[in-house]
């Protein structure tokens, strides 16, 4: 059985703190799920399904070396941009054109890209001296930037900032020079007033009324009130699992998917808010220490990468439920409900898994 | 790519050696440099270190928004939260029910659907009710009334814009109801009044509820109220009828929706009416009518409850409950007779010789005539001075009568003598005694008060003396004289009960919601007539008697089957200027028609009915109007033992012969 398959499977090797962390984390998504799609077992089961794929996905993963993935990256960044490419021109989808019909499964590019572009830029700085120099770091930049604005246009202003965002970390992983990084950052200022100009209308009024919301309260502003009405009324200890007014009336929108953790923070308090805060501090260290354990480049880019993205979804998601920053459509990771999302984030504890399993691996 | 992959591999291998490799293949500039494995790991961890604090850093940050949020800013969220989901809606009590005497329903509640709006909730309103306008039927005037409706609510409260939905209707908005936020059909219980026109002049109707009506009643108590009393019965018992709002702590979802009640104050239900009515007696007056314009009053002599009261023309009132539609407004309107008047309350019509026995009494009680008095009559009445004689309407006269006969053959000529000898002041008295000229006092709004006039009304009124030949013709009824049908049942049963003068009442009794037992209303006492010698009482009563039983009576032809005795007096009310006589011509064009008159009481000696009534240009009294009263008297009279059950349960009860 061994001689039919490459020397590098084996018994999976998996960091049983990260695998715990993960764990009690989606169990407590599930619990939280059951009451914020009103008492649905049938949405916890689908749920569960979804992350008993990302859990494969994760096995399996966990057994491909680094090296084995570096040499796919290429690959599979190149089918990710043309499919990219392809939705762009011919997708299906209900409001926006971000999905792909495969025949047999509808399938969102866009997802890929949350893999393939950190991939593709730990491939690509991998053999480079690092810090890299500015030739490296303007290809590094059209490599993340080329998907990003493909996928903004799809439009989905929040998968683009995480795929950008990604590829940015590994960069900045890579020991970019701070003055470069304050450079960047300059210019992505200045480049602002012109992203509002290529704003979709319902993106720039979701900024307007994150500025202020109260000024249309029944309008556009309602899910930032109704969204912290539900996490202030929750108090210390929360109303109670199954028990949250804001959730159980549909006061809060989107309760189930993109704004699950107001849910969570009306029924289990700041308590519940602070057991989750920690979790993914947890599993983001974790990730981070996993990954400077790594003896490749590409494994340390890629797994920083992927940490440091995960709690870009924290970040996005906890600030947007408490009216810190606008409403963009980043999930709570591993609580949502739905997406492909799940899948593709075990996917990428896959990844980091592997690196733990073959950390001895040098090559 | 594998090329790639293996000198990567290459530099990995050999990168603690920093050695340049990358320029041995194809003699190209070397692009890779320099790769220090062990710096780049250390780099990689510093940058980690950063970005792990970078990041525990603004977990801090998030943690702390959550405090913010959750301690220090969680009052006012947890009561936005309350007020998100808790709503204080009224809760409407069930309007009372009336009841006829039997304990027939005449005014129930059905259960029945609405169209329900908020206009928070609904995006564009216009559209919205276009597109409802394609699955239900909505009257034309929808938008200015719904307008008109939404002043009295808030925006969040919902806004009625159609009622009673037929069933189709509601199955399709059910089917649609998911394209219409802020739209729905709420079951209610509407108004309906069984015996439509027959009891419209009683008990009115129930409209929309309107800014004039606000202005009466409190508007709190009206909150959840969709419709009140507009006339009749619904509105003089308004405040009884509706009950006391109630309130209703419910917990909505954001659209809105109730899902269920938290606390509730139940309302208190309106009083269950039970009219002194008589459905089986307003049967026989309404069919006995005709098609002919008039009216009918029958009145208890004994309590000064009403028995019947029926106004013709009349019109369904259920049209008016859902909002009447300008087209069958305008039917209503236009209708000849003039539907909307109720004539029981407000026609005005001169008594004529009906006012004849109370004129006796007078004299009998005034010591003016007494039972010897004889007057002969020779078909004309002269006054000095005045060349056109006053006549009696039988050619020749009636030769010599006392006050029998004169009642008996309704002699014009013993009552000028009469009121020449009495003095129109001293008529007035005495028959305002009788509730002449004034408001009977009845439990409905509008009554008018006729006009019983006197020398002091005509100066009033005119600013001219009185003239004696205007209390000649006052003697039988004609002139100034106006009285209601009313005012003359309401003196008929004055004079058949011996003086005692009611103000009628059509409530007989009325039930709280919860109580077992009704609770009896009586009609309040006007007046009791003085009696300076009761034989003379007998006397008049004597005359009404010999109209229907006598041989010369003039209803004679309504003489009732032994032993039933009717009193009564015809009497025939001028239209046109012409000369008076009891047997009109029926040939005359119906519009010149005199009006027929009629009051009667029965049975003789122990009166328990008085009726009055009037057939418009129905012609002669005795001949037209008499038989609606016979009609009346024979209904009441059928029910052998006329007790008065207030217990709906005991409708139809008590055998007749």
């Amino acid at each position: 059985m061994r001689r039919l398959l490459p020397g590098w499977v084996g018994w999976p090797q998996l960091d049983p703190a990260l695998l715990l962390g993960l764990l009690v984390l989606i169990a407590f998504g599930l619990v939280v799920l059951y009451s914020a799609s009103g008492g649905s077992a049938d949405a916890v089961y689908r749920q569960g399904a979804r992350i008993g794929v990302g859990l494969a996905a994760l096995l399996v993963l966990s057994q491909v070396p680094a090296h084995v993935l570096r040499i796919w990256t290429p690959w599979l960044y190149v089918v990710g941009m043309l499919m990219l490419l392809a939705t762009w021109a011919v997708g299906t989808g209900r409001s926006t054109d971000r999905w792909l019909d495969l025949g047999l499964i509808r399938f969102q590019p866009s997802e890929l890209m949350k893999l393939a572009v950190p991939m593709m830029m730990a491939w690509y700085l991998h053999p480079r001296a690092l810090p890299p120099d500015w030739r490296s770091i303007l290809v590094a930049v059209c490599i993340l930037a080329m998907p990003a604005l493909l996928i903004a246009r799809q439009p989905d202003l929040g998968t683009a900032l995480l795929v950008a965002a990604s590829g940015a970390f590994a960069l900045f992983l890579s020991g970019l020079r701070w003055r470069v990084i304050l450079g960047l950052a300059g210019l992505a200022a200045a480049a602002a007033p012109a992203l509002w100009l290529v704003m979709h209308d319902y993106q720039r009024q979701r900024v307007l009324t994150f500025l202020n919301p109260e000024s249309d309260p029944l309008g556009t502003g309602w899910n930032i009130i109704q969204s912290k009405i539900a996490v202030g009324s929750g108090g210390v200890l929360g109303k109670g699992w199954m028990n949250g007014t804001q959730s159980r009336l549909e006061f809060i929108p989107e309760r189930h998917t993109d704004f699950i953790l107001a849910v969570l923070s009306e029924e289990f308090g700041l308590l519940g808010v602070l057991l989750l805060l920690v979790l993914y501090l947890f599993i983001v260290g974790r990730g981070l220490w996993i990954s400077s354990l790594a003896r490749t480049t590409y494994a340390r880019l890629l797994g920083g990468s992927l940490a440091m993205t995960f709690f870009l979804y924290v970040l996005v998601n906890a600030g947007m439920v408490s009216g810190l920053l606008p409403v963009v459509g980043v999930p709570l990771p591993l609580v949502s409900y739905g997406g492909t999302s799940i899948v593709t984030l075990l996917a990428g504890f896959g990844i980091l898994m592997s690196i733990y399993g073959h950390r001895n691996f040098i090559r | 790519m594998r090329s790639m992959t293996r000198r990567a591999s290459d530099i990995t291998l050999t990168g603690h050696l920093a050695v340049p490799v990358s320029g041995s293949l194809r003699g190209r500039r070397p692009r890779h440099p320099l790769k220090d494995q062990a710096l780049e790991g250390r780099q990689f961890r510093t940058r980690a270190l950063i970005a792990f604090a970078v990041i525990l850093l603004i977990v801090l940050l998030l943690a702390l928004r959550y405090v913010y949020l959750q301690v220090v800013a969680h009052e006012e969220f947890a009561t936005r939260s309350a007020d998100n989901r808790v709503r204080v809606v009224p809760a409407q009590p069930n309007r009372g029910l009336i009841y006829d005497r039997r304990g027939r329903p005449v005014a129930e509640n059905r259960p029945a659907y609405r169209l329900e709006l908020v206009p928070e909730k609904v995006g564009d309103l216009e559209q919205t009710i276009r597109a409802l306008g394609g699955i239900i039927e909505l009257p034309a005037d929808v938008h200015e009334e719904f307008e008109k409706q939404r002043r009295r609510y808030r925006d969040f409260d919902s806004v009625p814009l159609k009622f009673n939905l037929s069933e189709k209707e509601v199955a399709r908005f059910a089917v649609d109801r998911h394209r219409y936020t802020g739209v729905e059909v709420v079951p209610y219980l509407a108004r309906h009044y069984p015996y439509g026109d027959l009891l419209t002049h009683v008990l009115g109707y129930v409209g929309r509820l309107d800014a004039d009506d606000l202005a009466r009643v409190e508007e709190g108590n009206y909150r959840g109220t969709t419709h009140i009393g507009k006339s009749g019965i619904e509105r003089f018992y308004e405040d009884q009828l509706h009950g006391t709002s109630g309130l209703e702590k419910v917990e909505t979802n954001a659209q809105g929706r109730t899902l269920k009640v938290l606390e509730r104050q139940a309302p208190n239900h309106g009083d269950d009416l039970v009219l002194s009515l008589d459905v089986q007696v307003q049967q026989a007056a309404w069919d006995a009518l005709g098609d002919r314009a008039g009216a009918v009053v029958a009145i208890d002599p004994n309590d000064g409850s009403v028995l019947a009261l029926v106004s013709k023309p009349a019109y369904d009132p259920n049209l008016f409950v859902q909002g009447i539609s300008v087209a069958d407004y305008q039917a209503i309107l236009r209708a000849p007779g003039r539907p909307l008047v109720n004539r029981a309350l407000i026609g005005g019509y001169e008594p004529g010789s009906t006012i004849k026995p109370f004129i006796a009494l007078a004299g009998l009680e005034l010591g003016v005539i007494s039972t010897e008095t004889r007057v002969f009559s020779t078909g004309q009445y002269f006054l000095p001075g005045l060349q056109r004689p006053f006549r009696d309407w039988k050619k020749g006269g009636h030769g010599s009568v006392d006050i029998y006969g004169a009642l008996e053959q309704s002699v014009n000529t013993y009552f000028y003598t009469l009121a020449r000898n009495l003095g129109i002041d001293r008529m007035h008295d005495f028959l305002a005694q009788f509730g002449f000229g004034a408001a009977s006092g009845l439990d409905l709004l509008g009554e008018s008060e006729g006009v019983l006039p006197s020398t002091a009304w005509k100066r009033g009124q005119f600013g001219q003396p009185w003239y004696p030949g205007e209390t000649v013709i006052a003697g039988i009824g004609q002139g100034f004289n106006v009285a209601t049908p009313l005012q003359l049942a309401n003196a008929t049963a004055t004079l058949a009960n011996g003086g005692t003068r009611y103000m009628p009442r059509l409530l007989y009794a009325s039930k709280h919601a919860g109580d077992a037992q009704a609770e009896r209303a009586q009609a309040p006492i006007a007046l009791q007539v003085p009696v300076h010698s009761p034989p003379n009482w007998d006397v008049v009563r004597e005359g009404m008697r010999l109209v229907v039983h006598g041989a010369r009576g003039t209803a004679r032809a309504i003489r009732p089957e032994p032993p039933l005795q009717i009193a009564g007096k015809s009497g025939t009310a001028q239209v046109a200027a012409q000369a008076l006589d009891e047997d009109m011509d029926d040939s005359t064009a119906a519009h010149l028609r005199h009006h027929a008159l009629f009051i009667a009481y029965a049975p003789f000696e122990h009166p328990t009915i008085a009726v009055a009534a009037v057939v418009e240009h129905g012609g002669g009294g005795s001949r037209n109007a008499a038989p609606v009263a016979r009609a009346v008297i024979d209904a009441w009279i059928q029910q052998s033992a006329p007790q008065t059950e207030a217990a709906p349960q005991n409708a139809g009860a008590g055998g007749s012969p």
